[in-house]
């Protein structure tokens, strides 16, 4: 007999969602207002302009939800009036390819002594670089996957980690096609 | 993005006039051929009133409430297929009409809410009758838009249209500064805007159709399930709605939003289906091995426990908003377009393949749908003395059913499910309810704007005590516009429906579901000017009834019901189509005597 009803699969999967939007007043509060008003997650939420002649913002979102909150969240997000296009670049149920997603990330150091040289070593290879240097503290930018900076947020724990500033995911498709 | 049909913006400029954001307003409404505005004034949209004053072919309609506003735009655009218009004040003319654009937003009524707001230097100092007005009805309109630049707003007002229309239809806001209203700008027409991204898909993939027509003729046991969307689809899907009933013969139930789509007379028609839905309906549909829903959404009313919700078939689901394919039930083939474009093309594949239905399993199904008829779950218990409200509505309609320009509004509320089950509607556009927001008060104000698009009609809104009382002021706009509605009110002195959900649910514990102090409605309609009636035993409802038919003055009628009366079948929430309540001592089948039947 055919399942009818909504998959049970609970399972919770992280996704990575981009909305091409017309950039104009309100729109996006009109896209956070449909997540918190829906009770889905936002983990992180990137935002800016990407084409002034076109006027259209781009917004990458990561959110988490079974399958069929993640199918929902596209559909909703779909539906907005001012909404060119959404892409899912973890779905890739439908042969779609993956997207490479990359974040920025500022995290602050401070120490001195044998703490300080080893948090510069660790920021050499992660390529991070430092971007503003006292005798007491540094200043990394890092680049990468969110897993990388995680474990790079990690390391710098116990050397003295002071601030981190994520600019959240942004996401682009590999090859030559648009989004 | 195609922009094929947007006019650049120098050939815009040489199509423009120049004239006041006011004056554009009532401009924009006259190219979108707007006859009708529901409105009340308020100091951010003077200008626009003085740009309406002594305007023809406009006619505004001046509301007690602004709540009253939207509700009587929905009752219009329901009851015409156009869209209804709405202009109120900034502040509390904003936020009165919040409830109605909700209600709108649920039940995919097109509607265009023009609001006022503050001055664009004052926005954001917290002025006199400021509020967010776009930020509090973003969650409540399809879309909104606050226009800052007297030369956007022709584009926005013409969009606004657009988007309240087309697709699946629903409420927009334009909220316009007062100093926008006063500058000078350019205006150009309807024909040279069309909004930059918003395109709706409203042809159906020609295969999926295909595919839907061969589960179709493959069935055994098949059912329809219509839904509001093929009444906002217009009159023509409804006509082909009827075409495929004819084609296939196939049992057809609806939602409470679609009822009128398809002809209550005919045999296929199975009753309303869901919570208060018949047993022969929710049962085909728990039973059934191919449901096709044209239009509906798979609501909580409908549905019940999704679990447990039609475990045996295969579903297909034509809808005009995606997003409503697989939200609630996961279905076998779901349809994304217009239901009268569905409608053709599904007709069309079934004649031209030479389609045939499942003769003898149809034939089996619908002995096995008869047997679930001969229930009777329609049927009460009947008194000589005391006026049971099924009666009531029983009377109404066999006592205007001869005409075929009867409106019937409702409140929310057991009145409202005793109105969808027994006031048998022939013909689409006629049947006017809150559905998907559940609104106490939406039924009077939408009678005035019912009556309003159609002056010679009888608009009958069939009311709860206590629903009417919210909106009650809006028998003075009533009064004003000479709209004869009649307000049949079922005054069983409780909120009955939650009177009834506190009987079953919650150990007969009525808590503040009983109203101590009820207004005399007769004397109530003397001091709005209009005609009062009141009936307490059952032999004097028919003539009392003529009589309100009858007088050509709204009235206000107060039909003095049992107040114990439960509205059956129910099924009980959380439970499934074949577990249905059928009366308060439910122990199967009731028997004939002292009973009347439908």
């Amino acid at each position: 007999m055919h399942d009818t009803k909504v998959k049970a699969d609970n399972e919770v999967e992280r996704h990575t969602l981009t909305v091409l939007v017309d950039n104009e007043a309100g729109v996006l509060a009109r896209v956070v207002g449909l997540f918190s008003g829906r009770g889905y997650n936002i983990e992180s939420l990137t935002v800016a302009e990407v084409d002034p002649m076109a006027r259209t913002s781009r917004i990458t979102i990561v959110t988490s939800g079974t399958m069929h909150v993640i199918e929902q969240i596209e559909a909703q997000l779909k539906r907005l009036v001012p909404t060119h296009k959404v892409t899912n670049w973890t779905d890739t149920r439908d042969g779609a390819k993956a997207g490479i997603e990359r974040e920025m990330a500022l995290v602050k150091v401070a120490g001195t002594g044998e703490k300080r040289v080893e948090a510069l070593r660790m920021a050499d290879a992660f390529r991070a670089r430092p971007v503003d240097t006292t005798q007491s503290s540094f200043v990394f930018e890092i680049t990468g996957s969110p897993a990388k900076i995680d474990s790079f947020v990690d390391l710098m724990r116990p050397l003295g980690l002071v601030d981190v500033s994520r600019t959240g995911v942004a996401a682009i498709s590999r090859g030559p096609e648009a989004m | 993005m195609d922009k094929d049909d947007t006019l650049t913006r120098g050939e815009a400029k040489s199509a423009a006039e120049t004239m006041t954001g006011a004056q554009m307003v009532i401009r924009a409404l006259r190219d979108q051929g707007v006859t009708h505005i529901f409105g009340y004034p308020g100091g951010a949209v003077l200008p626009i009133y003085d740009a309406l004053f002594k305007v023809e072919g406009i006619t505004h309609v001046l509301v007690r409430h602004e709540q009253g506003a939207v509700h009587a735009a929905e009752g219009y655009a329901r009851s015409t297929g156009k869209p209804g218009v709405v202009l109120v004040t900034s502040g509390p003319g904003a936020t009165n009409a919040v409830t109605g654009l909700t209600d709108a937003l649920m039940d995919s009524i097109p509607l265009v809410v023009l609001t006022g707001q503050v001055p664009t230097h004052l926005i954001g100092t917290d002025a006199f009758q400021e509020c967010d007005t776009v930020g509090i009805t973003r969650p409540c309109t399809k879309n909104n838009w606050l226009v800052k630049d007297v030369n956007e707003l022709a584009r926005v007002l013409h969009e606004a249209f657009e988007i309240a229309t087309t697709g699946r239809p629903g409420p927009v806001v334009v909220d316009i500064p007062k100093d926008v209203q006063f500058q000078s700008g350019a205006y150009h027409g309807p024909h040279a805007i069309h909004h930059r991204t918003w395109r709706p898909k409203t042809d159906p993939d020609r295969e999926l159709v295909a595919k839907a027509v061969e589960m179709m003729a493959a069935a055994k046991r098949p059912l329809i399930y219509s839904g509001g969307g093929i009444i906002n689809a217009g009159p023509e899907a409804s006509r082909l709605l009827r075409e495929l009933v004819d084609l296939t013969g196939f049992p057809i139930t609806s939602t409470l939003m679609g009822l009128g789509a398809f002809p209550a007379s005919r045999p296929e028609w199975m009753g309303l289906v869901g919570m208060h839905g018949t047993w022969e309906s929710n049962h085909a549909m728990h039973d059934c091995d191919l449901m096709i829903n044209l239009g509906a959404r798979f609501d909580d009313r409908v549905t019940g426990k999704v679990s447990a919700f039609s475990p045996g078939s295969k579903k297909i689901h034509l809808d005009i908003d995606p997003s409503q394919i697989n939200k609630i039930v996961r279905v076998d083939l779901g349809i994304v377009g217009d239901a009268a474009k569905a409608l053709r093309e599904m007709i069309r594949v079934w004649k031209a393949g030479r389609y045939q239905v499942q003769a003898e399993s149809l034939k089996a199904w619908w002995k096995q749908i008869d047997t679930w008829r001969a229930k009777k779950s329609l049927s009460y218990r009947n008194s000589e003395t005391i006026i049971k409200p099924q009666y009531a509505i029983d009377r109404l309609y066999e006592l205007t059913k001869h005409r075929d320009d009867v409106f019937v509004t409702t409140e929310v509320g057991q009145h409202q499910m005793w109105a969808a089950q027994r006031f048998h509607f022939q013909q689409p556009n006629h049947w006017m309810t809150s559905g998907g927001l559940g609104t106490m008060g939406y039924g009077l104000p939408a009678a005035v704007g019912v009556q309003m698009a159609h002056p010679k009609a009888l608009v009958i809104d069939i009311a709860g005590e206590a629903s009417v009382q919210m909106t009650m002021q809006e028998m003075s706009t009533a009064m004003q516009y000479d709209l004869p509605i009649k307000i049949f009110i079922l005054n069983n002195e409780y909120m009955g429906m939650v009177r009834q959900w506190q009987e079953i649910l919650h150990g007969k514990r009525y808590s503040h579901s009983y109203s101590e102090a009820l207004p005399d409605f007769v004397k109530m309609a003397d001091a709005f000017g209009c005609v009062g009636l009141r009936a307490d035993k059952p032999a004097e409802l028919d003539d009392k009834i003529k009589e309100m038919i009858s007088v050509n003055r709204p009235v206000l009628f107060d039909v003095r019901v049992d107040p114990a009366e439960n509205c059956y079948p129910m099924i009980p929430s959380g439970g499934a189509h074949n577990e249905m309540l059928l009366s308060p001592d439910d122990g199967g089948a009731i028997s004939d005597a002292g009973k009347m039947l439908v």
